[in-house]
């Protein structure tokens, strides 16, 4: 295993744990959403050396201590704009030609 | 054996009242009725009061600007003597970000006053970020529950973007897959920890919008020398709507029209693994507005301060196109960078500018801020990515979680008046289904549902009466 899926006590890391097995969910679920298990994550400080997949306990930020499966390790956020919208780029331009020609047409007739 | 779920759940009266600080049952008149205005008042802050908390929050007292551009749009297309001016309240300079921060707010500043040492709040929204914000102002603990990912650990992008934000103010963030249980998972928290319920539908929350439709009453006095026409407010759980008309109304703004403004989601299951990430909206939509105004109470307090049938004069929807449209519109005219979602009122004031004389006024009383992720191009993206099409067209053939169809001209912007006689008479079902088998409403009930549904005695009558043939 390289070191990459390895944390040390102390380590900023997310956890996974299942709240409620499929039939423990409650009632009137489409059954896309009944057939799955409701699932939990949450990041803490890992209390003990672990790896990738392991059973862990993390304290939470508010100090709680919660147990699941190792999840990931340092997590970040990569969302992100993403490409321009072909369907909106030309918006901008199309409707400030409409707004001189609009006052244009309001000069005139005023 | 009562598996863990039926156990916390059978006590959930018992960990709400500790975890609210205030027990509801004092307001119950009958199994239909109870005292809203006492429920509402109970915390004893004038708008004063909140207005200070406010501001000692960083909140309040946002910028309302006009949008000249916009409304010479809307002119551009409307007939001759039509086109009314368009003012919008920018709710995104408040601390975290958008009007939840009002909510917040005085929720906080309630937990901390009754000594707690933590809040806990189930919010997929900038809510979340606003109750982070000033718990983390306030000093307090913060937990987050918001239904984050579907079951492949995929999540919307703005979600995504709002648990950035909650844990960068400190929160915990609870991240969860799809599914109504974020309720019970939030109860056994709160039964753990014995932290305050930041719920966004207490009396608390609610009354601290107040001060929004305050603000914009005075603002436009003063700036046209009148109250504005109509209000427009992006509608999903009702606390937008209600907040912000009570305080237009406490002002003396009686006369105004309170819109309403929901994208509309029609076709998409709310508890659905598949279409939870095919809605490209994470809030202002039809699957909140619609269950949450017909039956208030169905929210995580025993009574809900957000009642938005008791105000909305009109409930307007847009398509998905229509708001990101509507939202680049902003952007490139205005100079005004703000949601996605809260710009769904955007699109139904645009359209309803040119039902409106040039002498009128519309406020869009809210703006939210915008970001990596919070974004209408991610929204977009994230959505092609989902197998969403995404096309130019006519919006009226928008399906929701098939394709998005992004209008080609501002005229085919065209907002739709929901049937608020439907909402009522679904709402008075509803009231009536809740109360004991047999039960027959009182002459106080009826009152009661007349206020709650913004009708008269006769109406609910009428709706009963139908109700009891069926």
């Amino acid at each position: 295993m390289s070191d990459a899926e390895r944390v040390r006590r102390g380590d900023w890391v997310e956890v996974q744990r299942t709240i409620l097995d499929p039939s423990q969910r409650s009632g009137n679920l489409p059954p896309e959403t009944a057939e799955k298990p409701l699932l939990m994550w949450v990041k803490g400080f890992a209390e003990a050396d672990g790896a990738l997949g392991d059973e862990m306990t993390v304290e939470t930020m508010t100090g709680r201590r919660v147990s699941g499966v190792l999840s990931a390790i340092n997590p970040g956020y990569f969302h992100t704009f993403g490409n321009p919208i072909p369907e909106l780029v030309h918006v901008g331009v199309d409707l400030r030609a409409r707004l001189s020609a609009y006052r244009e047409t309001e000069k005139g007739g005023a | 054996m009562a598996t863990r779920f039926d156990e916390i759940m059978g006590r959930r009266g018992e960990i709400m009242r500790g975890a609210l600080g205030m027990d509801y049952s004092r307001f119950e008149r009958s199994p239909v009725a109870f005292d809203y205005e006492a429920m509402m008042t109970d915390h004893g802050y004038s708008l004063d009061d909140m207005k200070r908390i406010q501001a000692a929050a960083g909140v309040g007292d946002t910028p309302l600007l006009e949008l000249r551009n916009m409304t010479d749009l809307g002119r551009s297309m409307a007939e001759p003597g039509k086109g009314a001016r368009i003012f919008v309240k920018d709710e995104a300079a408040n601390l975290a970000g958008a009007f939840k921060d009002r909510r917040a707010s005085i929720s906080i500043h309630v937990a901390k006053e009754k000594g707690y040492e933590g809040v806990i709040a189930a919010t997929s929204g900038n809510y979340g970020a606003a109750v982070a914000s000033q718990a983390a102002r306030y000093g307090l603990k913060c937990i987050i529950c918001q239904e984050t990912y579907d079951s492949r650990k995929v999540g919307q992008p703005e979600i995504v973007e709002k648990a950035r934000i909650c844990e960068a103010f400190g929160a915990e963030v609870v991240q969860m897959t799809v599914g109504p249980e974020l309720f019970f998972h939030m109860l056994e928290l709160l039964d753990e920890t014995g932290y305050f319920a930041a719920s966004l539908y207490s009396s608390f929350g609610v009354s601290g919008i107040e001060t929004l439709g305050l603000e914009i009453a005075g603002e436009m006095k003063e700036r046209t020398g009148a109250y504005p026409t109509a209000v427009v407010a992006t509608h999903a759980g009702g606390g937008n709507t209600t907040g912000t008309a009570r305080g237009l109304k406490r002002a003396g703004a009686t006369e105004t029209q309170i819109v309403s403004a929901s994208v509309d989601l029609s076709g998409l299951h709310m508890a659905s693994d598949r279409d939870f990430n095919r809605k490209s909206f994470t809030t202002g939509h039809t699957g909140f507005g619609v269950p949450f105004a017909t039956w208030p109470d169905r929210a995580d307090v025993p009574r809900n301060a957000a009642r938005p049938l008791r105000y909305m004069d009109r409930y307007l929807t847009v398509t998905q196109g229509e708001v990101f449209y509507a939202t680049e519109a902003l952007v490139k005219l205005e100079g005004l960078e703000r949601g996605p979602a809260g710009n769904t009122a955007i699109a139904a004031a645009v359209s309803l500018a040119r039902e409106l004389p040039r002498e009128a006024t519309i406020v869009v009383q809210e703006t939210e801020y915008t970001g990596a992720g919070k974004h209408h191009w991610a929204q977009l993206n994230f959505a092609r990515e989902m197998g969403v099409a995404v096309r130019s067209g006519d919006p009226t053939e928008n399906k929701p979680g098939e394709v998005i169809v992004i209008p080609e001209r501002p005229e085919q912007i065209r907002a739709k008046d929901f049937d608020l006689a439907r909402m009522r008479k679904s709402y008075v079902r509803n009231a009536l289904k809740a109360a004991p088998e047999g039960y027959a409403p009182t002459a106080d009930d009826l009152a009661f549902l007349a206020a709650d549904t913004n009708s008269d005695v006769a109406a609910v009558e009428g709706i009963v009466a139908e109700l009891a043939e069926a």
